[in-house]
């Protein structure tokens, strides 16, 4: 079976330089140079695969990124492993490991290749139609579904490599590097241009650099030889940087586009340690230039899938670029004159060809002379009925098409082959431009969706404009550059070029066959198995839009996203249909391109650069005493401090403990921040809070709410007046940004009289909070200069302080309902003002606590915290807090939505106390609460929001939203849980010390 | 990702910026005068054109300053960018 198809030197192989891989556990050889696919094909390896739906068997179809079926997996069960990788793509290096996917238990016996027999019963749809229902049973199909389908494996270790962004910006970006790519580069970099030319391939000068026939000619040369001076020449221009294995995999809008520049890939792996693996480039180009070429089309006809047909362009490449010949006893099938241009480069190197069949009837051009003149029947006016061979095709029995085209007429003959190159012409490259926001023209002469209208400076050129012969492309090019980049001279005015191509072509999307369609799998997508059929079926289950179509039959939603097929699938419907190509539009081309890893989507945000975290000045302190953490926003806040093994319960419970027995410590440093100064500081606040604060005096404090226009609770906090014109306003920890944001907004866009600055200081202080019935005694001896007499220093104010000669702020108010002290330090002598009240606190067994347990502490006093308590659907009156809205104030934010016809409902949730009839009962936050259960549907009146064993109550608390529940106080509900119903009473919020008698303990 | 023009800054990545929704919707000075209705008409409805739209953006990663943007909804296009309290351009 293994064959040496190796026909001619390329010089684009290295065949002093052997290279050995293995490829489904069996090692071959291949040169430096080769892709996967081109040294299968060099060991006439054409089974690479299974398909998804029917596993039939499928070959290599193509030399490029679009290939749909040679996909395979690399170094299977290792951390370097991936899936979906293009064969036709990868370039070989010593120890590649590659596999095929999607079969089971192995290519050559795939046990789901028995789909392929039932597939009269596995229609389009079949999917959603059958393994849908009975719904309970979608788990067990899903196994087997899994098991025998599936697009490869994705790796279960960490990813080894290194990936990395960077942002390039240029005057011009020219995608593409063939020959119009590289006459534009060369135009736009010499006119002073920072250009930047960039090309998925390895090398550049795209389809033409493997030419090699002197049908095709500039200024006397074959145009590959005069193609590649002008590459040599374009490596020495200063300002124009090349990259080659780069793929550009976005193109966004104002010329935004990504593109993955493959640095290691074609490498062995031991040499690909520490080196970035993939960069993905953020490219910001003034101009673009798209030359990203076309792609061939595939012709449509009865089991155009076996291993061994290929495009007829790759054929080519296969021959000129890597010297393999993709069969011994080739056939060629078109409807142009592609073929020809392969038929005459493998006629070159001496490869056989048994025959061509040519769906034109009359044709004449000199590549078809040539091939004449060389014996090479072809039969014109004919078409492939049906194709033979199972795991590689052995014969292709050919009809004659009607006048029409819709019929196939007279008798049938063989053909016997080993390859079945097709060409169905091309279809120009438009994803890009179409990604971007481009709208496309449909051209009924041949076919073909071409750019219109450019939403941004960009142009497209070459044959992805539709220009597809040589002396199109080498005319219209010159004079389009010249427009486009204000060009006086440019080097292509004078060529003289000589090209033997022939236009012509007769295009059937689906071609007739004797068989009845019903009996046909004519392919349209091979990777997703969508075939005509599938697509006539659609159309007559009612489907009309192409969008709709194309999620039915899965038509173009493979990892190829159909670049083959889409046309076909589109000529198809419109044909069946009875409307105009142009008119159905085309399926919309998402980025990206080809797909790009996760390990270059995310760069090096990996590990602990995945997000930015935030730590306090004392945050050490915490680490280094044990501090357990939760996530708050961005900052990691200590959550509880276990002690000799304590779980978190009972680390909580301690905390809380000591809180009220004798002292606590809380880092208060992440809670927001802003300086606000300004002659009208006093009226700002007055508008963006619910209650007054004109007559605040100088040295105090006070709780604010915050609504929303639409009067639900925004955000709350203690604010305190430094100076007349001076506050500092403190913000809940994930509320700083927002909050600030809006004042800010208001600021400027509705009070631009208000002479008001706001200043984020969340950072540049740290807050050490003390509480319980000792913190007077610990802070006094921390800063032991200050009057801390309750009359001079009373609950809700604030006094300047010095600590040695650092200046503080100290203010004296309380989120635990104890008495308690908040001094504000510049942030880098946190920690040591910490360390100082441990110190001083150690006589009082002064105790750190979390937030965990300053949860605790709250919920006992029932203070609400936004977030948690409330959910943006709660105003001040929900939450029983009537007493903080002011009735004088003429307005604020969110005052008038209090009383609209939905706010004022007395059934809205509110916010109530939960006691539960078992003390020890804690209840689960979140918790469903009803009152009837035995009604059906059961009504849901609310949910539990925060719920705590409380230590110093010693019972169970919890708060609530209650539909109607400020009228239900004492009232019997219910929290149904899996495997019991609670009890619990409707209670006051307040559960600890209503009379605040605490404060001043 | 648009390149957005700051009246104060100058051309920036849009990932600096902020839309904040529609531009020109006042703030009524006397809210309490209104009728259910009113309010809600302030507080709720906006307009979602396909076509040429005014709106509010800030420079969150820049100066924090609000502006007025005009933009195309159907192309991305921005045909003009103006401080807060100007005029916007006619044409
Ligand atoms: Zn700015």
């Amino acid at each position: 079976m293994t064959k040496n198809l190796r026909v001619k030197t390329s010089r684009f192989i290295d065949e002093t330089y052997k290279v050995s891989f293995k490829f489904n556990g069996t090692t071959y050889y291949g040169y430096k140079g080769d892709t996967l696919a081109s040294a299968l094909l060099a060991n006439n390896v054409h089974l690479v695969g299974r398909s998804f739906k029917y596993h039939r068997p499928r070959g290599i179809m193509t030399a490029g990124s679009e290939e749909p079926n040679a996909i395979v997996q690399l170094h299977k069960n290792t951390s370097r492993t991936e899936p979906n990788v293009r064969a036709t793509e990868i370039e070989i290096y010593e120890g590649l490991e590659a596999s095929s996917q999607n079969c089971w238990p192995s290519v050559n016996f795939d046990i789901g290749g028995i789909n392929n027999f039932l597939s009269p019963i596995l229609p389009a749809g079949f999917y959603y139609k059958t393994f849908m229902w009975p719904a309970s049973f979608w788990e067990k199909y899903e196994y087997f579904i899994r098991k025998s389908a599936g697009l490869g494996k994705s790796p279960k270790e960490p990813d080894p490599d290194i990936y990395e962004h960077k942002y390039i910006h240029c005057d011009v970006l020219v995608i593409g590097a063939g020959i119009s790519g590289v006459m534009a580069a060369k135009s736009s970099a010499k006119n002073g241009y920072k250009t930047l030319l960039v090309d998925e391939k390895p090398y550049l000068g795209g389809s033409t650099i493997y030419q090699n026939s002197e049908h095709f000619k500039i200024n006397n040369q074959i145009s590959s030889s005069w193609l590649e001076k002008e590459i040599n020449e374009i490596k020495k221009i200063k300002n124009l940087e090349i990259k080659t294995r780069t793929s550009v995999a976005a193109f966004h809008g104002y010329n935004f586009l990504l593109a993955r520049e493959n640095l290691t890939d074609h490498l062995p792996l031991e040499q690909r340690n520490n080196k970035t693996r993939h960069r993905l480039l953020k490219i910001r180009a003034k101009k673009v230039i798209t030359a990203t070429g076309s792609l061939e089309r595939p012709l449509i006809f009865n089991n155009n899938d076996r291993p061994g047909i290929l495009l007829s362009s790759a054929i080519e490449k296969y021959a000129n670029l890597y010297g393999v010949a993709c069969g011994e006893k080739n056939v060629l099938f078109t409807n142009n004159d592609s073929a020809y241009e392969t038929a005459i480069s493998l006629n070159q190197k001496g490869i056989n060809i048994e025959a061509i069949i040519d769906n034109r009837e009359e044709i004449d051009s000199k590549l078809i002379n040539e091939i004449e003149k060389n014996n090479i029947k072809i039969h014109k006016g004919y078409t492939i009925v049906d194709t033979f061979g199972y795991k590689r095709i052995n014969k292709v029995s050919i009809m004659k098409l009607s006048k029409d085209g819709q019929k196939v007429i007279g008798s049938k003959t063989s053909i016997d082959c080993d390859c079945l190159g097709i060409s169905g012409g091309w279809t120009p490259a438009v994803h890009l431009f179409t990604q971007s926001g481009g709208k496309l023209k449909f051209r009924d002469e041949d076919q073909v969706f071409i750019p219109n209208i450019y939403p941004s400076n960009q142009i497209s050129i070459g044959s992805c404009n539709g220009e597809f012969t040589l002396d199109e492309i080498l005319l219209t090019i010159p004079k389009t550059l010249k427009e486009f980049l204000n060009l006086k001279d440019i080097d292509f005015e004078d060529l003289e070029i000589e090209s033997s191509f022939n236009k012509s072509k007769r295009n059937i999307w689906l071609l007739p066959s004797d068989k009845v369609i019903g009996k046909t799998k004519p392919f349209i997508d091979y990777q997703n198995d969508a075939t005509a059929k599938d697509i006539k079926l659609a159309l007559r289950e009612g489907f009309r839009s192409i969008e709709h179509v194309k999620r039915y039959t899965t038509t173009g939603m493979g990892t190829d996203q159909g670049k083959l097929g889409n046309m076909h699938a589109l000529g198809i419907i419109s044909e069946t249909v009875g409307s105009k190509m142009g008119e159905l539009g085309t399926t919309t081309f998402r980025p990206p391109y080809t797909p790009l890893t996760f390990g270059t989507i995310v760069g090096r945000n990996v590990g602990e650069y995945f997000d930015i975290f935030r730590k306090t000045p004392i945050h050490d302190w915490h680490v280094q005493n044990k501090a357990e953490f939760e996530n708050v926003g961005q900052w990691k806040r200590a959550w509880y401090y276990p002690k000799d093994g304590e779980n978190m319960h009972d680390a909580v419970q301690r905390e809380s403990k000591a809180a009220r027995d004798s002292a606590g410590i809380l880092d208060a440093s992440t809670l927001g921040k802003i300086d606000i100064q300004g002659t009208d500081a006093s009226e700002f606040l007055n508008r963006v809070y619910t209650n007054a604060w004109s007559k605040l005096a100088i040295g105090k404090c006070r709780y604010g709410l915050m609504l929303n226009e639409d009067g639900m609770v925004y955000d709350d906090g203690v604010t305190t007046r430094l100076d007349e014109n001076h506050y500092i306003m403190t913000t809940t920890t994930g509320g700083a940004a927002t909050v600030l944001g809006k004042l800010e907004d208001y600021l400027q866009t509705e009070w631009p009289e208000l002479d008001v600055y706001l200043t984020s200081v969340t950072d540049h202080y740290a807050t050490v909070s003390v509480c319980g019935p000792n913190s007077k005694k610990i802070v006094s001896q921390v800063i032991p200069d200050l009057d801390f007499s309750d009359e001079s220093f009373p609950h809700m104010s604030f006094k300047n302080a010095k600590i040695g000669k650092i200046k503080c702020r100290v203010m004296r108010i309380s989120f635990t309902g104890e008495h308690s002290y908040e001094i504000n330090i510049q942030a880098n002598y946190g920690k040591s003002v910490w360390e100082k009240c441990m110190e001083v606190g150690k006589e009082f067994k002064i105790t750190p606590y979390g937030t965990e347990t300053m949860h605790l502490l709250r919920a006992e006093k029932g203070f609400i915290i936004v977030g948690q308590d409330t959910d943006a659907t709660m105003t001040p009156i929900d939450l029983q807090m009537d007493w903080i809205v002011s009735k004088k104030k003429y307005d604020f934010i969110g005052k008038r939505s209090l009383y609209r016809s939905d706010t004022i409902r007395e059934d809205r949730k509110q916010l109530v106390g939960l006691l539960t009839e078992n003390p020890d009962e804690i209840l689960e936050e979140g918790a469903q609460i009803v009152a009837d259960i035995k009604k059906s549907p059961v009504e849901m009146l609310g949910h539990v929001t925060s719920s705590y064993y409380s230590p110093n109550l010693k019972k169970s608390i919890a708060l609530g939203v209650v539909k109607g529940g400020k009228n239900m106080m004492g009232q019997k509900l219910i929290i149904p849980m899996e495997d019991k119903q609670i009890s619990v009473t409707v209670a006051d919020p307040v559960f600890l010390d209503k009379e605040n008698k605490r404060l001043n303990a | 990702m648009f390149v957005i023009n700051c009246p104060y800054c100058g051309e920036r990545e849009q990932s600096e910026f902020k839309a904040g929704g529609e531009a020109h919707i006042v703030r009524p000075k006397q809210p309490t005068e209104l009728s259910d209705d009113q309010w809600a008409e302030y507080l709720f409805m906006r307009k979602n054109i396909k076509g040429i739209q005014f709106e509010r953006w800030v420079h969150t990663h820049g100066c924090r300053k609000w502006f007025n943007v005009v933009r195309d909804t159907s192309n991305d296009m921005i045909k003009a960018v103006y401080k807060m309290g100007e005029k916007p351009p006619t044409k």
